[in-house]
């Protein structure tokens, strides 16, 4: 019941980035947590990169962003900052790659739109953290994580026979977490 | 205000898959390594008796070599070490 209560709660992006600040080594963990799936997707989905060259970029994104943080103007335009770091470096990857094989592309022709679903993806996905940990838990195991019923099923101590129908409850869950207007997810509300 | 139908809240939802745990674990780990964690573990690697002040009185070896300790860097030196 309290967690239930408490997975409403989440912080903005602006007040974890002024944690992280402050020198608060949770904050970081948790900034990293909640653009980690971001920055990969953006290098693996928009840029395809290789998994060698996503892990590279994917630690210098954050690398910098830790070094550079106190340099944000904006605190509410982390996700943004991320994204441009991040393309910047997809970039740089890429081309240095090409210098070897210069029949490479330097940019894929559809980055942007890429990138613009992952934005999507992403408000979604602040809308999920504000579910309660059984929805949130069971989602991301089965479509994020890719998790059978099986083992969903073994990880949360639910029998495997219930979890499409609460697959489904959840979805819903979600639906009028997403469609009730005053919610202002947090990279959302970030603006950028 | 968009509206959403539950496959396309599916398909966003698979869209934003998890990087491996090891590469969030490494970034999380940043300010860690800021702090001189790589160094600690590196040199009680090399050094005998650095790690042997380490197993003893972990803090105490930490505060001697100059580093500034905290719960968490001594944690991740415990971990990282296995001591």
């Amino acid at each position: 019941m309290v967690a239930d209560v408490l997975a409403h709660v989440v912080e903005t992006d602006a007040q974890l980035v002024a944690r992280c600040r402050a020198g608060d080594d949770d904050a970081w963990r948790e900034l990293v947590e909640r653009f980690s799936r971001y920055v990969y997707a953006i290098s693996v989905q928009a840029y395809r990169l290789s998994d060698a060259d996503a892990e590279d970029v994917f630690q210098e994104v954050f690398a910098r962003a830790y070094v550079n943080l106190p340099k944000l103007r904006n605190d509410s335009a982390i996700r943004p900052w991320l994204a441009q770091m991040t393309r910047r470096l997809c970039l740089d990857t890429i081309r240095a790659g090409a210098r070897e094989q210069p029949e490479e592309l330097p940019e894929p022709a559809d980055a942007d739109d890429a990138i613009a679903r992952l934005d999507e993806a992403l408000y979604v996905h602040d809308a999920l953290a504000t579910l309660p940990d059984n929805c949130r838990e069971i989602l991301d195991r089965f479509f994020a994580r890719d998790e059978s019923y099986r083992n969903i099923g073994d990880a949360l101590d639910i029998p495997a026979g219930t979890i499409a129908s609460r697959i489904s409850r959840c979805l819903v869950k979600l639906k009028t977490e997403l469609e009730d207007e005053g919610r202002k997810p947090a990279s959302v509300e970030s603006g950028g | 205000m968009r509206h959403y139908d539950e496959e396309t809240l599916a398909d966003l939802l698979r869209t934003l898959a998890a990087p491996p745990e090891a590469w969030v674990k490494a970034a999380q780990e940043i300010p860690l390594a800021r702090r001189g964690l790589d160094d600690i573990v590196e040199r009680a690697r090399e050094d005998q008796a650095f790690r042997d002040a380490l197993i003893a009185d972990l803090e105490t070896a930490l505060e001697s070599a100059g580093y500034d300790t905290d719960s968490a860097l001594t944690e991740a030196v415990r971990e990282r070490l296995s001591l």
